[in-house]
């Protein structure tokens, strides 16, 4: 798809600097000419929203850091420092904490998007992979984040995470002493936290370049999952999809502001406005909204060593995913069971969510292990079975035959 | 519009994950008193802070501490809005440590407006054993950090209740029902939206006319409570103002170049096919 460049310099800077750099061929190339699917709905967009998210955050977080103290002692009155005297601080703190939550929303829709349509199947294993690594260091990078503020549910949630760890047979316990920087969750704890929450978004920065190398080989997949076959199928990127993405952004922003001026407390547990304090442990310790439904599958094994498995598993089989899958049809919508399928399992994963915020009791437990039970089974049962039992509908013979077939109903003849 | 359905769908559904605290044990929810700050363009009633800051000077600060807000923040824009030289007249009522000074000793000094509110109490354990051995919160923030109802929903259009919380437990001191009367802890008082169990340290703090307002305000208990939670929710989020004002701007801003986009995409892409 990315083929050979029609890059041709005009100016005499632009020849000289093309024969040392030719950075100008790789914009045209791959940012302004770069043949797309012309049918991509408003569900492709949420990749531009992402990279946009990706440098909010990064923005917003190294400002934070000129005002941050990461003390055990300071570092909750540092970050009331921000609120109160920092000018626009409480935006800025506001902008990132919100920014995570909406980070996350849109790295969800996503994935489902990419679900649905089949985008991890061949050619885009890799891409898809690195999608898988890039949502785990995601993970690792918000967990951080969130200890950074040093409230109650910063503490305690950052002592049952790594406490998590001390389940690993043999090493467990080291583990834990390692990321602990001692024998409990203290100062040096949150110094290697803050060590990390402001380096692992470098790597999510290098492997969202992998993401867009590995999308950019062979091209977007769209919502008939049919491979481009012509130019007809395609459209430049420029102007047609940076203006369709920047007005999808624009309109993220909005959702994004209204939860970071009018309600930006909402999405974190009022509780971390109280200081850690290491002998008074809050009567519900719930993670953010974003793990819970792995924080259900987690509780849901009753043995501490399998639901760290579990919960591990639950994310790492979307490693291989593209294997599991055994239809050659890419998009869910000619596939009319694989259609259903696809809504119970975001049903469940919404369910998981809705029990990892509920205490570890009666009903509750016994809903979580039958959803874990579920999620797997939808992985290693149904997606496999459903590939070889199912009849697809008929595809369209091309991208442009099924714009057409849309848009003039009457002018192309039924099949 | 499809996209739009299925959005909405899913945002219903975050909506049910987010916010999930439940109520203490036996916590009553708080009593829903309109506070002039709450909605999308509510502002401080600036009346109201200044005669909530007198209730918290002359009741609360004798046994809770405010580490986070100093004299200077009472004639902030947002705030109280006192003049800079009732600031200045009131820091100097106090009377701050300082030092040490060039000989290499403490001495004191009158506070000024950059001091930060002084503590009743040199420590917790100082704090404990004045206070039959419960801890006073600091009350910077406690609007934030006591929800006074709870509930997903709730929540999200009422907010988390925290100045109504602050109210509830001010003139929620009641006799204890009969059977409970026989097991009340000692020196403790019975008051059932008090967050930690029915049973509060801290004794019922305000009666009539306990406080002479400025303004001719009559000091009731109820008028008393409810000044005091005002002034504890700016105390807690002393920016709110700006940050609506700010809010409204931003949606504005962002919803005409989001108009905007939308024309120039419908343009670019009509001649797409």
């Amino acid at each position: 798809m990315s083929g050979p460049s029609n890059y041709k310099p005009t100016t005499a800077f632009g020849k000289w600097m093309h024969e040392r750099l030719p950075i100008m061929e790789l914009v045209q190339g791959q940012a302004l000419d770069f043949p797309t699917p012309k049918n991509l709905n408003y569900w492709w967009t949420f990749g531009g929203i992402l990279a946009v998210m990706l440098v909010v955050q990064l923005v917003t977080g190294i400002v934070l850091v000129m005002h941050y103290t990461p003390h055990a002692s300071m570092a909750f009155a540092s970050v009331e420092h921000i609120m109160r005297d920092v000018n626009s601080g409480w935006m800025l703190r506001y902008m990132h904490a919100n920014g995570a939550s909406m980070f996350f929303i849109a790295v969800y829709i996503h994935i489902f998007r990419g679900m649905y349509y089949g985008s991890y199947k061949a050619p885009r294993e890799v891409l898809w992979m690195i999608g898988v690594l890039i949502y785990l260091v995601m993970m690792a990078t918000a967990f951080m984040g969130y200890v950074l503020p040093w409230g109650q549910m910063s503490f305690w949630g950052a002592k049952v995470i790594t406490n998590l760890f001390s389940a690993i047979p043999f090493v467990g316990e080291s583990i834990t002493t390692l990321l602990w920087g001692g024998y409990s969750v203290d100062n040096p704890t949150l110094n290697r936290f803050f060590s990390l929450h402001y380096l692992l978004p470098f790597v999510l920065a290098a492997l969202v370049g992998l993401h867009i190398w590995a999308l950019h080989v062979p091209g977007n997949n769209n919502p008939t999952g049919v491979s481009v076959k012509s130019s007809q199928d395609t459209l430049p990127f420029h102007p047609y999809y940076t203006m369709k993405d920047a007005f999808a952004i624009v309109v993220f922003l909005m959702f994004y502001a209204a939860w970071t001026f009018f309600s930006p407390n909402y999405l974190g547990h009022a509780i971390n406005y109280q200081e850690a304090n290491p002998l008074v442990t809050p009567a519900h310790i719930v993670p953010e909204w974003y793990y819970l439904p792995f924080y259900a599958i987690l509780r849901a094994i009753p043995d501490k060593l399998g639901g760290v498995i579990a919960m591990f598993g639950s994310i790492l089989i979307l490693f291989v995913l593209p294997w599991l899958d055994t239809s050659k049809v890419r998009s869910g919508s000619y596939r009319p069971v694989f259609k259903y399928f696809f809504w119970i399992f975001v049903i469940v994963c919404v369910a998981l969510g809705y029990l990892g915020s509920k205490p570890p009791e009666g009903a509750y437990v016994t809903w979580s292990r039958i959803l874990t039970a579920y999620y797997f089974a939808h992985f290693i049962i149904i997606l496999p079975l459903l590939g070889l039992l199912e009849s697809p509908r008929p595809l369209p013979a091309s991208i442009s035959d099924d714009v057409l077939a849309k848009k003039h109903p009457a002018a192309v003849p039924a099949e | 519009m499809k996209l739009l359905n299925t959005l909405g769908i899913a945002i219903a559904g975050l909506m049910l994950l987010a916010a999930p605290v439940s109520a203490a044990e036996g916590q009553m929810p708080s009593k829903d008193i309109g506070f002039s700050f709450e909605g999308a363009f509510g502002k401080f009633d600036r009346g109201q802070l200044q005669r909530g800051y007198k209730v918290y000077k002359e009741v609360c600060a004798a046994c809770h501490s405010m580490h986070y807000v100093s004299f200077r923040n009472l004639s902030d824009k947002g705030g109280p809005e006192f003049t800079e030289e009732q600031v200045k007249a009131v820091a100097a009522t106090f009377t701050m440590q300082d030092g040490p000074n060039d000989a290499g000793d403490m001495f004191e000094r009158p506070g000024l407006p950059s001091d930060k509110f002084p503590s009743p109490f040199a420590n917790e354990q100082a704090a404990r054993s004045a206070n039959g051995g419960a801890y006073p919160p600091d009350l910077s923030l406690i609007t934030k950090f006591r929800p006074g109802w709870f509930g997903t929903f709730n929540q999200l259009i009422n907010g988390i209740g925290g100045p109504n919380y602050v109210y509830s437990v001010l003139t929620g001191y009641e006799d204890p029902p009969a059977e409970l009367a026989a097991e009340a802890p000692e020196g403790k008082s019975y008051n059932p939206y008090f967050a930690n169990g029915h049973w509060i340290g801290m004794p019922m703090p305000l009666s009539d006319d306990q406080v002479t307002f400025d303004d001719g305000t009559k000091a009731t208990v109820d008028q008393m409570a409810k000044d005091v939670s005002a002034f504890l929710a700016w105390t807690a989020e002393p920016k709110m103002e700006e940050r609506k004002r700010t809010g409204f701007m931003v949606m504005i801003y962002l919803g005409v170049l989001a108009l905007l986009l939308y024309l120039v995409k419908k343009k670019i892409w009509a001649n797409a096919h």
